[in-house]
């Protein structure tokens, strides 16, 4: 009886020397970070402030670094295969092996849509969600908290793979039946479940937090129709979360149930059919893809409207669009495998179903369009992401209503095509968007504003180098190359493969821009300082608080009339104590037996696993008979606070 | 600027709209030789068109969205004094009602074009031809492609022969890892699963080698996953046959076993004979649980490492 299950020295690849010069860096890192934060003597403050914290804005703001600082992980991952595919011609076997390639790719997947984007777009929710509400938090702040460190801890599963073991080699979807033990034995698929199951829950906790959020908590006289359009965006998300999810999670801990106790729901043999997987993938696979784009379609609609200087046009229409979307993102999955050989009736019906979802799309380019007409534009940072996004969305749209088209996905299915339409799409529509909105929200949440110089430059890097990037992907993709090829015999290819790999570096560039962008504005913090509250003119009540907000968001709680009003400066003769939660630890320690069961079900260490799952069971316990929920903040410091910030007590 | 020269200049921007979906289709094919846009057979040539007809219905309403998007961005510029601010301008009901027909009548072509091409296209349909049909069965291993001729009894490996101007029969399974067969010159993917057959139907309409590959990532060999199509005339298709079952070895249970382990990049070559019914054999094994036939399970667990 081995107490280490699987785990053993074998498990850290030393004979690969990219991986371990990438584990030596990490390690590099995370040991300059931490005696940084000892030096400083930071501990303290980090643990009080912001690992404890149940602020939704610290969350937020966790939330963004996490998956910044994955985007730096994942776009690694993208180069390295750009590289790869750039010299593997002809009879060359590039740099990487296939074991390695396989999983560059698998993780490159993963962690962009799941560590990424995800967390960018549930980050910048809850950043901005409550402000814009006018309440002071969401409904269950200590549960925020539990969300954001499962999803921290699903990451950090994800990056402890690369030292220990092995990442899956199955792409970002695993279909069996090659996820299945038969064809994949090696602990890499099992580090794919257990780390989007773990980061999944976080997930799903999120949703029904901001679902209960939207419907139950907001400022007096803000109903259904007077709530910003981003709101609206972020229910439909939460709303997609809630009912998608599970059938991820439960996808998943099928497939989990075949590799680890020999049930056959996806094997070849026992009368199971892979297939199901991949409808059900796909059943959440979909409602993914809005998941991630309705909140961006939310952020273009606030910086449109606020850097034209108007209302937004058609906000009814622009509602419609949004619920139309989220009803519709449910029927069209199949889309996603009409070369599967089903009926024709059924490959028309979902091809047709996923054009009718392109109209409310439409709709919404429109509606900013008009919202600019008879505005007056400034081309700041986020109008500029805005702008480009308009541009190659409609681009990356059109390429998709042209897969829908069955007949032409029997052409380029799984081909560049393909892979060129989803970042189209996913850089286009999801990354400009949190882009924009980074750029744009920045003052509110740390009380200055970005660089624009260096914000521009990032900004023109990522728009060329996209196009550079992915124009090619489209005319390999017609020329019939496929996607995940470590290498290839046709030459034909390899020069647009060269020019996209070009196309990396420049996004590279727009990577530096905004690390630079980042370092010059906190530099220079002081002549960027926003004493306003509301540096870009913006309508929505996140602007009628100062900039950084107090953690109870209003000194007085805003009401919305026609319009909405500056109440919120309004009788602060008369100040309250407010009752706020309770900083908790609680997240932080299940996360933390989040990771030791997860970790010790991929390596098969029983035992352990069980310790962790109780551990997990006696922190909710723990916390369910906590004395203390809340804490008084008294009225002598709020006033305190606001007479610090006069500018915006008189309009 | 006189009225004419913009008249003309008008004429001449239309003009080039017209042409604009043409000279991209033009500059795609001349870079994309062997690829979809450049189809040896009827049904790639019909999905090419649908993807033009589609691309062209798009291009209508999108290029003229990208050039107002620009345009409207550019004239309503904060420092343009000449253009006029209306801040209230955030409603118009006939707007919205041209907002929500633009789009919705370009996805009424389109998906009239996708109704139908679903049908007219589907892989199941067989062509219509004088010709009778050749038969093909395919079965994708790790990681090579068996072609097996049922009647008449022979088999490749990652080389597949056919006659021009026949329509192919193909049926196809995997022996386990999802696969997906394509020959991009020729038309329609479908993938191969265990335990199940789909059913294509294609043609190649001219002499030629073709390139054919596997379109769905199936582990560690999938780069060298290829396989070389020769459309070859009918005679040679009949002299191709004799020769083939001349030579090579045969195809039974026992070789298939020794076939389905795991290699790639495996160099093409034939077998003289097939085992009768070996198809459905590979079919049912995939089924059954380990050991209960002859074939079960041939595709031996990918060792670890």
């Amino acid at each position: 009886m081995n107490l280490l299950g699987k785990l053993s020295w074998d498990a850290i690849p030393l004979d690969q020397p990219i991986i371990m010069g990438a584990t030596a860096f990490m390690v590099l890192v995370i040991m300059a970070v931490l005696s940084f934060i000892t030096f400083k003597d930071y501990w303290g403050p980090l643990w009080r402030d912001w690992i404890t914290s149940v602020d939704h804005k610290r969350i937020g703001v966790m939330y963004i670094l996490l998956a910044l600082v994955m985007l730096l992980r994942g776009f690694s991952d993208a180069i390295m295969m750009r590289a790869q595919q750039a010299v593997a011609a002809g009879g060359a076997q590039g740099y990487l092996p296939p074991e390695h390639f396989d999983q560059i790719f698998s993780a490159h997947g993963t962690i962009m849509i799941f560590f990424m984007a995800m967390p960018f777009v549930i980050g910048v929710i809850n950043v901005v969600v409550p402000l814009q509400l006018g309440v002071r938090d969401v409904a269950f702040p200590t549960l925020n908290s539990v969300s954001f460190w499962l999803t921290a801890s699903g990451a950090l599963l994800i990056n402890i793979s690369l030292a220990v073991g092995e990442f899956g080699k199955t792409g970002w979807v695993a279909y069996p039946p090659l996820s299945e033990l038969q064809f994949s034995p090696g602990v890499g698929v099992d580090y794919y479940l257990w780390s989007l199951q773990i980061s999944g829950i976080g997930t799903l906790l999120s949703g029904i937090n901001f679902v209960t959020t939207i419907l139950k908590l907001r400022a007096p006289g803000m109903g259904y129709m007077r709530m910003p359009v981003f709101c609206w965006t972020a229910m439909a998300t939460s709303l997609l979360i809630v009912a998608a999810f599970p059938v991820l999670t439960a996808t998943f801990a099928m497939l989990l149930l075949d590799r680890y106790l020999g049930f056959h729901f996806f094997t070849v043999d026992g009368g199971g059919n892979a297939m199901m997987y991949v409808n059900l993938f796909w059943v959440w696979g979909h409602p993914e893809v809005y998941i991630l784009v309705l909140p961006a379609f939310g952020i273009y609609s606030e910086v449109v409207a606020t850097f034209s200087g108007k209302p937004l046009f058609g906000y009814r229409s622009m509602v419609a669009a949004t619920m139309a979307i989220c009803v519709l993102s449910f029927l069209v999955w199949l889309h996603h495998f009409f070369t599967m050989g089903g009926s024709a009736d059924v490959n028309g019906f979902f091809g047709v179903m996923t054009m009718i979802i392109a109209v409310p799309t439409g709709v919404k380019v429109f509606n900013w369009l008009f919202t600019m007409y008879g505005g007056r534009v400034r081309f700041t940072v986020p109008m500029l992401w805005s702008i480009g996004f308009m541009i190659t969305f409609v681009v990356g749209g059109m390429t998709g209503v042209l897969m829908a088209v069955p007949p032409a996905d029997f052409q380029v299915h799984n081909s560049l095509f393909l892979v060129a339409h989803f970042h189209n799409t996913i850089i286009g529509g999801v990354v400009f968007g949190l882009m924009a909105g980074y750029n744009y929200w920045f003052p509110k949440v740390f009380g200055f504003r970005l660089d624009e110089r260096w914000g521009k430059a990032s900004f023109w890097c990522w728009f060329v180098g996209f196009y550079l990037a992915f124009m090619p992907l489209y005319a390999v993709g017609l020329m019939g190359m496929t996607r995940r090829l470590q290498h290839y015999d046709n030459p034909a290819w390899q020069p647009w493969l060269m020019v996209a790999a070009l196309g990396t570096v420049v996004i590279l560039a727009g990577v530096a821009c905004q690390a630079i962008q980042l370092v010059v504005s906190v530099r220079a913090r002081r002549q960027l300082r926003d004493t306003t509250g509301n540096p870009w003119g913006g309508r929505t009540l996140e602007w009628f608080t100062p900039s950084p907000p107090p953690a109870w968001n209003f000194t007085v709680l805003p009401s919305v009339g026609r319009f909405a009003r500056r109440t919120p400066a309004e009788g602060t003769q008369d100040y309250k104590a407010i009752e706020m939660p309770n900083n908790s630890p609680i997240g932080f320690i299940t996360a933390f037996f989040a990771v030791v069961t997860g970790f010790t079900l991929i390596w098969h260490i029983w035992w352990m696993a069980g310790l962790g799952l109780l551990g997990a069971f006696v922190t909710l316990l723990a916390f369910a008979f906590r004395r203390q929920e809340e804490v008084e903040v008294s009225a002598v410091e709020i006033a305190r606070f606001d007479r610090a910030h006069p500018a915006e007590v008189t309009p | 600027m006189s009225d004419a020269y913009a008249v003309s200049m008008l004429k001449k921007m239309r003009h080039w709209g017209g042409a604009l979906p043409i000279v991209i289709g033009a500059v795609a094919l001349s870079g994309c030789s062997e690829g979809v846009l450049d189809p040896k057979g009827p049904i790639a040539a019909a999905e090419r068109e649908i993807l033009f007809n589609s691309l062209g219905i798009m291009l209508a309403i999108v290029v003229p969205t990208i050039l107002a998007t620009i345009g409207v961005a550019f004239w309503f510029r904060s420092s343009n004094r000449r253009a006029r601010y209306r801040p209230d301008f955030t409603y118009s009901g006939r707007l919205e009602m041209l907002v929500w027909s633009i789009p919705a009548m370009t996805v009424l072509l389109v998906g009239g074009v996708a109704w139908l091409g679903a049908h007219d296209l589907d892989p199941r349909r067989p062509i219509a031809s004088d010709v009778e049909p050749v038969r093909v069965q395919v079965v994708s291993l790790d990681w090579k492609w068996l072609f097996i001729y049922p009647d008449q009894g022979i088999a490749s490996v990652n080389h597949l022969t056919v006659p021009v101007g026949t329509p192919v029969s193909f049926e196809l399974t995997s022996s386990g890892v999802m696969n997906s067969f394509f020959v991009p010159q020729l038309g329609s993917q479908i993938y191969t699963m265990a335990g199940m057959v789909t059913h294509l139907h294609l043609q190649a309409d001219h002499e030629g080698t073709y390139r054919g590959l596997s379109a769905n990532y199936s582990g560690e060999g999938f780069a060298d996953m290829r396989f070389t199509v020769d459309a070859v005339l009918p005679e040679a298709f009949a002299q191709w046959m004799d020769g083939t079952r001349s030579t090579g070895p045969m195809l039974d249970a026992g070789t298939y076993a020794a076939l389905a382990k795991p290699s790639s990049a495996v160099a093409p070559f034939t077998y003289r004979s097939v085992a009768p019914d070996l198809f459905n054999g590979i079919l049912g094994s995939a089924m059954h649980q380990h050991g209960s036939t002859g074939l079960a399970h041939p595709t031996a667990q990918r060792a670890e490492k």
